[in-house]
């Protein structure tokens, strides 16, 4: 899960998406990648966009925020990529094979280097998984957990090599994993699984300010990156993957708000943007024609009801969540609210993720049914009389006021009760209610997948016990199906395990489904060939400049 | 009156010291744990959890994270932010910049209050005191982020005079903007103060005895009436530099100005005690400074006043 | 009877006599009836007046002016809808009444302006007026005491004194977060302008003819000190409400279900150019309000003042 938090009353969750929309044409882009190949990357085609400060040292395993994240995708190059749809495909990788989804082999390319000159091997994978994964280093590895399911992985006791890393020879290394799981190579794709070299482990504290990758683009001079103004990446030429830039670099110009992107944009200053402020919501297909861009995206957003709270446990409890899903007007929310830039939920996950289906059973709780509404809200007072207020804590530093105050006020409407948002001043008071368990209302919930996979929206939020699942959730029936659907080695077969958890969830509903967020963004009539991928970011290696 | 400058810059230890004390306590007394926050939606392992505790002293109880972060600031080692950059080098990064829109700003709230206000003096109750009273008012109360907003669309977007955002280059010629929003944003307060200085100037003996003297308006009114009105506009206006300094917030947000405003609200918000700290401390610096020279200032302007 | 000789003028060409006769049978004039017979022939003085009495009245009793809700029943099928028949200026983003929110949020942001305005006024006052008369080692301490007051970034003091106090986030709190951090500004003003006036010749005299300092303080030096005073604070009025939006704008203001005319205007922010009356109308009434004031306070002193007054 990246973080994404703008100020100044930008929308919270940075977007992105995954149809495709403009073919990405290789033609005239041909001539630019070979120019840029034998005359280094000084050329003047330098995409600018935008994005924010690091918070964290540019190091794979410690981003865990956009920002970084933005610039570390950018940098590395890892086992596999996602391409625009959330495919993966082999990057560094030559083969990842398993027979078992529990040991896995992982045959790498030959001829990949850092841009330090040094070779990509084996062992850079292994050494990078291990540094992060140990207990050691967890105040700068943010992201450790994504080792946790490699076997030897420990939270209590520093673990300097895991056993279940072991390299063969230069080229090959073998993953074992405490229990088996099918989609884990899906997740190779992810910035915390990027190999590291030699020299990070000689200083870390350096390496963090002036990263060397194997990526796309490269941090030529430390000096190129200007804290909180912008960092300028340039091409690495010893970047041996399949696909092919078409500029000469890339301009990240970090904004205090999506207002300041947007008015930028609208000058010309940048050439594309991945977020339109809600100010502008009304207005940017108009401002921008056929620049415009908003599709779906890998982000789901909901509130989540804890099961303890009053009147929400039991049968009683099941009762008022459906009364509350069915008396919120989603489709006029996001037609009037956010101006058709989020869609209406119709499952727990994403329509960017392959197995998500709009039709599974119990999935017409989404749908706004005043009448329904009151009926069950009424059949729960049967049980308990309703009194009080509803209430929707949310963090006032994210941009959430608009959406928190239209959807009380459709709860509002629809059943006679009082509903209002309850705001907190900042994102660690709010978070710290919830983590304490402290809270005492129903709260916002966001999810954006860190792989393209099911099991990424439903496992960490609602199995039991699991590290997000701040509602305290818990089903044996999920529980079961989420286990299966891991375990098994036929991923259509685990999609319909996936599915059926979902239709738990529909019976329970530990969280109300809102919408998901589509990626907004846009680009100046100076660039072609602007692709958003699936997990909201532009693919910039893909964009060509006039 | 140098034995007065070495007083008030010794007075300026207990200022320094009372002000991190006041502020780490307020930052510290926040709601709200700055380390669940770095996770975002996701709740850290507890091993996470308390390594990064550690290293940030949040695990120990408020006096021994102030005594901590006091014996790091007296060694001349103003911190670490979360991003791992050393505080002391953010500050030299972002502080020039704000010191130059602020500068900016208040030159030009400072000519706006002292002409409009004295001529809206002079003319009291005429059509152009009314007028810059209502013009003054409508800019106090639009808020600035509407009067940003605005500038921004029409002026840098619209008509393309200026550059809708700063970034990277803070010259004068790309800062103007902003500076021409905060001062229109200020400079009420400042000019009504003038006015009604000079109102009050005019019918001072002093003033009477000049006109008596049969010197003529040209002069009486620069020498006697303007020379003897500004006090309470200049210390309006050095105050007013002090809040931009560290208030400019909401302006640097929205021309992405890479400035102390956006650095510090982010510390703010995020809770990092020592970044807040030491941000504030510079500032407080700074401000005793301006404060010695407006105090000074007082005696060249007013000659009765004067500094043992 | 021979007239005595030593008058300049015949007696009765001699305005002054006119001027100096005592006038048995009138009241003895003072500074009040001064005043008021000087403000009742101003017409400003009862529009202004009339403005001030307007929006204390929707202040205190908003149903006089609007039976409608203004956050019951708000439909987004008005979203940003223009004026029609019943809702004079048009819908929020929400769908919500903006007449209603407007009648409704007055109370609020009153309220808002006049407690910050009175605790800053207060303390400011008190703590300029010692350090600017006494000098010494009290200047030293309360001159201080502010530059550490006045260092704290007020988005800091707003999130602590809103986050801390979030059970309580009310009118009060958030009066007391701007208010109780902006009172150095003023004391300095005052101070500044005390140290002006403490040199003038009537001091000296007031402390000769036996008054202890401090009443001479009271009695002579701060009513001549008053003028930056009272400007300063008839416009920090305004600059509270305005302050409210701001703060709602950065998220720490007061909460959403509170109608107040800075939370409108906030909220209105992003409808900047599709819906820009949802703004107009919260920032007309909060402009001609502050005006209203404004206005009042500066007729209120003029008329005080007999200085001023003599010069019209």
């Amino acid at each position: 899960m990246k973080i994404s938090k703008s100020v100044l009353g930008a929308a919270a969750v940075a977007s992105a998406s995954a149809l495709v929309l403009v073919g990405c044409s290789s033609n005239g882009a041909e001539t630019d990648s070979s120019a840029a190949a034998d005359g280094g990357s000084t050329g003047d085609a330098i995409i600018k966009t935008n994005g924010s400060e690091p918070q964290n040292p540019l190091i794979p395993v410690a981003t865990n925020e956009t920002g970084g994240g933005k610039i570390i995708d950018a940098l590395f190059a890892g086992l596999v990529y996602y391409d625009a749809t959330g495919a993966a495909h082999n990057e560094v990788a030559e083969s990842i094979e398993t027979e078992d989804s529990q040991t896995f082999t992982v045959k790498l390319k030959d001829g990949w280097t850092f841009t330090d000159g040094t070779p990509v091997q084996a062992h850079n994978f292994v050494d990078a998984w291990n540094w992060g994964a140990d207990l050691a280093n967890s105040e700068t590895a943010l992201n450790s957990y994504f080792f946790e399911q490699i076997d030897g992985f420990s939270w209590d006791e520093s673990v300097p090599e895991m056993s279940g890393l072991e390299v063969i020879d230069d080229l090959t290394f073998t993953i074992t994993l405490a229990a088996p799981n099918a989609e884990f190579p899906l997740s190779l794709g992810y910035s915390a699984f990027y190999p590291l070299p030699d020299s990070f482990f000689e200083d870390p504290d350096a390496f963090g300010a002036a990263p060397v990758g194997n990526g796309i683009y490269t941090l030529a001079d430390a000096a190129d990156w200007q804290h909180d103004v912008q960092i300028d990446l340039s091409i690495n030429d010893s970047y041996a993957g399949e696909r092919e830039v078409q500029n000469d670099g890339l301009s990240i110009i970090f904004y205090a708000s999506q207002d300041a992107a947007y008015a930028d944009l609208l000058a010309n200053n940048v050439d594309v943007i991945d977020g339109i402020p809600d100010s502008a919501m009304a207005s940017y297909e108009s401002d921008l024609g056929d620049r415009a861009v908003n599709q779906p995206a890998a982000i789901f957003q909901s509130f989540t009801i804890p099961q303890e709270l009053e009147h929400f446990s039991g049968e009683e409890g099941k009762l008022r969540r459906a009364a509350i899903s069915m008396a919120i007007n989603r489709e006029e929310i996001t037609d009037v609210i956010f101006q058709g830039t989020r869609t209406p939920a119709s499952d727990f996950t994403s329509p960017v993720i392959d197995g998500w289906s709009d039709s599974l059973a119990g999935a017409e709780v989404l749908e706004y049914n005043p009448e329904e509404a009151a009926k069950l809200w009424a059949e729960a007072d049967e049980i308990s009389p309703w009194e009080g207020t509803f209430e929707i804590g949310y963090n006032s530093d994210g941009g959430h006021q608009t959406w928190v105050e239209a959807v009380t006020n459709s709860i509002k409407n629809t059943l006679g009760i009082d509903a209002t948002g309850n705001a907190y001043a900042t994102f660690a008071d709010f978070r710290t209610d919830i983590t304490n368990r402290t809270i005492g209302t129903a709260f916002r919930t966001g999810w954006q997948a860190d792989y393209p996979s099911l099991e990424n929206f439903l496992g960490p939020i609602y199995y039991t016990g699991a590290g997000s699942n701040d509602g305290d959730y818990s089903s044996e029936a999920f529980d079961t199906l989420i286990d299966e659907g891991r375990t098994s080695l036929d991923p259509a077969e685990a999609a319909a395990k996936f599915q059926e958890a979902q239709e738990v969830l529909f019976e329970d509903l530990p969280a109300i489904p809102l919408w998901y967020s589509n990626v907004t963004g846009g680009y100046a009539e100076t660039v072609d060939n602007v692709q958003f991928d699936w997990h909201s970011v532009p693919l910039f290696y893909e964009i060509t400049k006039q | 009156m140098l034995m007065y400058v070495v007083r008030r810059l010794l007075q300026a230890v207990p200022v320094v010291i009372g002000t991190t004390f006041l502020i780490y306590f307020m930052v510290f007394a926040m709601p709200g744990d700055p380390i669940l926050a770095m996770f975002g939606d996701k709740t850290p392992n507890q091993a996470t959890y308390d390594a990064l505790a550690a290293q940030y002293h949040l695990d120990q109880p408020f006096l021994v994270q102030y005594g901590l972060y006091m014996k790091d600031l007296f060694s001349g080692n103003l911190g670490t932010t979360f991003s791992g950059q050393s505080v002391g080098e953010v500050l030299a990064r972002t502080f020039p910049v704000t010191l130059k829109l602020a500068a900016m700003a208040i030159a030009l709230e400072f000519s706006l209050a002292v002409i409009l206000g004295l001529f809206a003096g002079l003319r009291k109750g005429k059509l152009f005191d009314n007028v810059t009273l209502v013009i003054g008012l409508v800019m106090l109360s639009v808020p600035i982020f509407v009067l940003g907003f605005l500038a921004q669309y029409f002026v840098a977007i619209k008509w393309g005079w200026a550059s809708p955002t700063v970034g990277s280059d803070t010259s004068i010629a790309n800062m103007w903007l902003p500076a021409v929003v905060l001062a229109l944003s200020l400079f009420t307060t400042s000019m009504r103060l003038m006015r009604g200085t000079v109102i009050d100037t005019r019918s001072r003996d002093f003033v009477r005895t000049a006109y008596a003297k049969g010197l003529p308006g040209r002069r009486v009114i620069p020498v006697h009436v303007l020379r003897n009105s500004l006090i309470p506009v200049v210390t309006n206006s050095a105050a007013n530099f002090g809040v931009l300094m560290v208030g400019a917030t909401v302006t640097e947000g929205i021309f992405n100005v890479p400035g102390v405003g956006n650095t510090l609200y982010q510390a703010i918000i995020r809770g990092e005690g020592p970044t807040v700290v030491s941000f504030v401390t510079v500032m407080v610096l700074a401000y005793v400074v301006i404060n010695i020279l407006v105090d000074l200032l007082y005696a060249v302007l007013d000659p009765r006043i004067r500094y043992a | 009877m021979p007239k005595p000789e030593h008058f300049v003028a015949p007696f009765d060409e001699n305005e002054m006599a006119e001027v100096d006769k005592v006038k048995l049978n009138e009241k003895p004039s003072n500074l009040w009836s001064d005043a008021w017979r000087s403000l009742r022939r101003r017409p400003l003085f009862y529009i202004s007046l009339a403005t001030v009495l307007v929006i204390l009245l929707m202040a205190l009793f908003p149903t006089l002016f609007t039976s409608v809700s203004p956050t019951d029943n708000c439909q987004l099928a008005n979203s940003n809808g223009g004026p029609t028949e019943g809702h004079p200026m048009g819908f929020t983003r929400q769908g919500c009444d903006v007449y209603a929110r407007v009648v409704w949020g007055a109370r609020t942001s009153l309220a808002v302006g006049l407690l910050a305005t009175a605790i800053s006024g207060v303390v400011g006052v008190i703590m300029g007026a010692l350090a600017g008369f006494y000098g010494g080692w009290v200047d030293s301490v309360l001159s201080r005491l502010g530059d550490i007051f006045f260092s704290i970034p007020y988005i800091l003091a707003a999130v602590v004194v809103m986050s801390v106090l979030a059970d309580y986030r009310s009118v009060w709190t958030l009066a007391f977060a701007i208010g109780g951090f902006a009172w150095a500004s003023l004391a300095r003003i005052l101070r500044s302008e005390i140290l002006r006036v403490k040199s003038g010749d009537f001091v000296m005299a007031s402390i000769a003819t036996g008054r202890t300092r401090f009443s001479t303080l009271v009695s002579h030096v701060l009513p001549n000190s008053i003028t930056p005073v009272i400007v300063y604070l008839t416009l920090s009025l305004g600059g509270a409400i305005v302050a409210e939006a701001t703060l709602s704008f950065l998220g720490v203001g007061l909460p959403t279900t509170v109608m107040s005319w800075g939370n409108d205007i906030s909220a209105a922010q992003t409808s900047l150019r599709t819906a820009p009356m949802t703004l107009i109308w919260p920032s007309i009434f909060l402009t001609v309000t502050v005006l209203a004031f404004i206005t009042l306070g500066e007729l209120v002193r003029d008329a005080l003042d007999p200085k001023a007054r003599a010069r019209g």
